[in-house]
């Protein structure tokens, strides 16, 4: 990206929240089965059937908006945005237009630099989400699933803060972070309960006016939208810079080909016919009802963090590693409660077992095996019954066979040689195969000691307690 | 003795002295309706071998002491824009032909609790669009009173067929006036309950903040029964409210001393038919003479509210009937190649030339660039409507006005010209936009004994004063005792 650029991002992210039940009816929101069988009357838009709404859906979009510091409105309503789609069974979707129930608040992330910075959200809203069509699924046309149809969504839209990827990104993650933490969003992207419409214009750094806008909407992997603003940014400079305009449209992100396409054009614009829904009456909140909320809250990220740090002496990178997923922060914790060893734990969540995440491309969701599982190991270690390196084996293991890991070791055999006598037959076998070390050795190089070490380790495939056989080299050299 | 001429306070009265049987009663409305139905064409759906058979159970059930009800065996007609489960509601469009419903309304799963017995649907402006039921896509309903006259709408088939005796009391809905000005024309009585008394579930939608389903009925003491059974907040309607449970028919005293009448001025001025007028002018003699105070008061906002109603109403209509799109149920065209044409085609070729007129203007209302100079002007019209109606509350108990500013007019005079259609309703729209309850009685024939109606307005969930009042009319002026519907040509 030309240097004399910069980039101006506003997101507007949708959210499936978690409730049992849809925004609107009883049916189960659960992910998947046959299609049409999480449906009734009401989520198909039979004639006659009204809407109702759930008061969960306004208790998740409260505690959304008090985590994200957001003002909750107590006079709030439902409004009806109109437009023909066979995915959409009433042709319109109940969401919120002019008063949403949580206006003006924001999250902070770093900015490039590493410095604190405030995005601003302008408002999060609720509604429900549409159904899905399967084209030439099943034998030819495009037929309508309506299981996902009244699962509620909020939709949170950020103010125009945001100036690079990077932001992008990590205000995504950290957005996503507290919808895990206050439990009112699974945010998974593969299931599309996670999703964004992104925003993207470039100015002249130091302008005051912003540039025309572009519109990508519906992406749901961080790394593409990574890359879309990237290319999008480019394409931009690229236009202005050869003295053309930038249209205001949608675009639709290829990934595969890494290029923007165009959806429509500004002319098409639909015309939703907002007015307020008739059939549901104006959400009033007390005091008390958003006071309560705030009261439950769970505990927030930055919360935990200053917890690791001064309970448990983590540093503040591990620390803010352990909490930027609440999962994973949990897993520290259940863990460290079974097994006492905070520090151990954190070393195995954010080295091998992140190291082995990273290469499945797994969330930290994904994590196959327990809490329990790694305390066992923790201790396993602390105790001496296997070494660090048999633990390295024994995650590995627990990645593709998750169980206790006493029973893995037993299995694989892996328990560590700690019998005096067995260590000693393998520290005289080391010395006699290297009399050049020794002479090392008893010529004051230290170091000699650790290539022994090594050599005993390769000898009994890293079973032997390496604290022993340290200390029985040393008794050995020195008679 | 004329089985069908009986209200149903007396034909209860009959069953509890075994002078007539549950089966007694369904066979003469069956007869009834073999007999008269091709004159009146009040239905869209006869049930009629259904009713037999459930009459037969009823009696059972009864017997056995299964089922307890006041209302066990009584017949009703339905119109046929309430969801019946297994008995197709089509709300007289093309669109919904053959739909049939997998659900029952509220007020369906109410009349089936007491064991009462539907006779069929009855027919309906389309959509519940109109004044005369000749929108309706498969018929024209003649008026009981005079057959080449219209029966009035959009309850038309509900005011017809209890006014010919082809069921003894009937659901209707109200959106600007459709129970009340229908029941009017038929000489029969009308009742809109205030906005949320009566759950909406089940009531396929024309302008949701104005809908309301109330009953058509012979006379005062049915409209109170039925009433009782409907009214009632219902977890599936929001905005239904959750009063306490109340028995109308207590209100029914007979005695109008004291009670405080205020005469809009307004409703008397021009438009208003000259015989319309001396019917309402007796009518206030005799409340006075039974020692009601009367006094005129001016309504000015009233003027407005006919555009109001009609930019609300369609602004409404053009979202609810959005869901008719030819891709889960109703009518889909034969002709299409893509998305599109389908959803254009289904839909031109399923609605009928009034539902599209009024999809047309409520789209238009709705538009950006036009929504602030029509729906929300119209929406602070609405809230000054209400105003001046609290205003007149504070001063009186119920208004009184003609229901409709005509007798029933020709078949055929008023469907080619919309404006003319849409002034009748001139004299109901504001108690729909005031969401308050009213309720038509006859006060009288014209000089070609067609019936008129006087509306009498309340203040919200005062439907007790209302219907008081009308009653003690009724029981004064013997509405019934005096004019029949001739059925002449």
């Amino acid at each position: 990206m030309a240097n004399d650029y910069e980039m101006v991002i506003g997101l507007e992210v949708h959210s499936e929240l978690s409730t049992k039940t849809k925004i609107f009816c009883s049916c189960s929101t659960e992910f998947g089965g046959e299609p049409n069988t999480h449906t009734c009357p009401i989520c198909m838009a039979m004639p006659g059937t009204l809407p109702v709404l759930n008061e969960k859906v306004v208790e998740y979009a409260v505690k959304a908006g008090l985590a994200t510091n957001c003002e909750i409105s107590k006079d709030s309503k439902n409004d009806r945005k109109n437009y023909f789609y066979p995915d959409t069974p009433r042709a319109y979707q109940i969401s919120q237009f002019d008063k949403p129930l949580c206006e003006h608040g924001y999250i902070e992330i770093e900015d490039d630099k590493g410095n604190p910075k405030k995005i601003g959200i302008t408002r999060i809203h609720i509604e429900d989400d549409a159904g899905k069509l399967n084209h030439n699924e099943f034998g030819g046309g495009s037929l309508v699933d309506l299981n996902r149809a009244g699962v509620p969504l909020i939709e949170i839209v950020s103010e125009p803060d945001l100036r690079s990827s990077g932001e992008v990104d990590r205000y995504l993650k950290k957005l996503k972070s507290i919808l895990e933490y206050i439990e009112v969003s699974d945010c998974k992207m593969q299931e599309g309960s996670f999703r964004a419409d992104v925003n993207v214009s470039v100015r002249k750094r130091g302008a005051a006016k912003f540039g025309t806008r572009t519109e990508m909407k519906n992406m749901s992997s961080f790394k593409a939208i990574t890359r879309a603003i990237e290319y999008e940014a480019d394409r931009q400079i690229g236009v202005i810079e050869d003295g053309g305009k930038i249209e205001q449209e949608t675009l639709r992100w290829d990934d595969v080909s890494g290029r923007t396409f165009s959806m429509r054009d500004k002319e098409d614009a639909q015309d939703y016919r907002y007015f307020p829904e008739p059939d549901l009456v104006a959400i009033r909140l007390s005091e008390e009802y958003i006071e309560n909320i705030k009261k439950n809250l769970p505990e927030m990220p930055e919360s935990r963090r200053e917890r690791y740090i001064n309970d448990f002496k983590l540093s503040e990178k591990d620390a803010k590693l352990l909490t930027a997923s609440k999962y994973l922060s949990n897993m520290f914790e259940a863990a460290e409660r079974l097994c006492g060893n905070a520090k151990s734990v954190a070393n195995w969540l954010l080295s091998d077992i992140s190291r082995i995440l990273n290469e499945k491309e797994l969330e930290p969701d994904g994590i196959p095996f327990k809490a329990e599982h790694l305390a066992k190991l923790v201790e396993l270690i602390d105790k001496g019954t296997i070494s660090s390196a048999i633990g390295k084996k024994v995650v590995e293991e627990l990645f593709e066979n998750p169980k206790n890991p006493e029973e893995i070791i037993k299995e694989k055999g892996w328990i560590q040689i700690s019998d005096e006598s067995a260590i000693k037959e393998v520290v005289e076998k080391v010395i006699a195969a290297n009399p050049q070390s020794v002479v090392d050795y008893k010529a004051g190089k230290d170091r000699a000691i650790g290539f022994l070490v090594g050599q005993a380790m390769k000898e009994t495939k890293g079973k032997a307690n390496p604290q022993m056989l340290n200390k029985m080299f040393i008794e050995e050299l020195k008679k | 003795m004329d089985i069908t001429n009986l209200t149903v306070h007396e034909l209860q009265e009959k069953i509890k002295n075994k002078e007539l049987s549950i089966l007694d009663i369904t066979k003469a409305y069956v007869e009834r309706i073999n007999e008269k139905e091709k004159e009146v064409k009040a239905f869209v759906t006869t049930t009629c071998d259904e009713a037999i058979e459930k009459a037969k159970k009823i009696e059972e059930k009864v017997e056995s002491g299964e089922l307890n009800s006041d209302f066990a065996g009584i017949p009703i007609g339905i119109k046929d824009n309430m969801c019946t489960k297994g008995v197709r509601t089509t709300c007289s469009s093309k669109m919904l032909e053959n739909f049939v419903a997998p659900y029952n309304a509220t007020v369906v799963e109410k009349l089936n609790d007491e064991g009462i017995i539907s006779l069929g649907k009855l027919n309906m402006d389309e959509f519940a669009m109109g004044a005369s039921t000749e929108y309706s896509y498969f018929k024209k309903t003649c008026n009981p009173w005079n057959l080449n006259a219209v029966p009035g709408g959009s309850s038309g088939g509900s005011a017809a067929a209890v006014a010919a005796n082809l069921v003894p009391w009937a659901l209707g809905s109200d959106t600007g006036g459709s129970i009340r000005q229908p029941a009017s024309f038929c000489g029969v009585v009308g009742l809109k309950p205030t906005y949320g008394l009566v759950s909406r579930y089940g009531l396929v939608a024309f302008a949701s903040s104005l809908d309301q389903i109330g009953p058509i009925t012979k006379d005062v003491r049915d409209a109170a029964m039925l009433l009782n059974i409907i009214a009632g907040h219902d977890e599936k309607d929001t905005t239904s409210y959750d009063n306490p449970k109340k028995d109308y028919t207590k209100a029914l005293k007979n005695d109008v001393k004291g009670l405080k009448i205020g005469i809009p001025k307004e409703y008397f001025g021009e438009g208003i038919n000259e015989e319309v007028k001396k019917k309402l002018q007796e009518a206030i003699q005799i409340y006075k003479k039974l020692g009601a105070e009367v006094e005129e008061f001016s309504l000015d906002i009233a003027e407005y509210a006919l555009a109001t109603y009609y930019i609300i109403a369609c602004a409404e209509a053009s979202s609810n009937l959005g869901r008719f799109d030819g891709i889960r149920y109703g009518y889909r065209t034969e002709n299409f190649s893509n998305l599109r044409e389908l959803y254009r085609n289904s839909r031109s070729e399923g609605f009928g030339p009034e539902v599209k007129r009024r999809i047309i203007l409520g789209t238009y209302v709705l538009s950006s660039g036009y929504y602030d100079a029509y729906y929300k002007k119209a929406q602070q019209v609405r809230t000054l409507v209400k105003k001046e109606f609290d205003k007149a509350f504070e001063k009186y108990d119920v208004l009184l006005t003609p229901t409709s500013p005509t007798v029933a007019f020709e078949i055929g005079t008023r469907s080619e010209n919309p404006l003319e259609m849409y002034l009748a309703d001139i004299c109901t729209v504001s108690v729909n936009i005031a969401g308050l309850p009213g309720i038509s009685v006859p006060c009288g024939v014209n000089s070609h004994n067609m019936p008129i109606g006087m509306q009498l307005i309340g203040n919200k969930f005062e439907e007790e004063k209302i219907l008081n009042a009308a009653y003690t009319f009724e029981q004064e002026y013997k509405f019934r005792d005096k004019y029949k519907p001739t059925f002449s040509k």
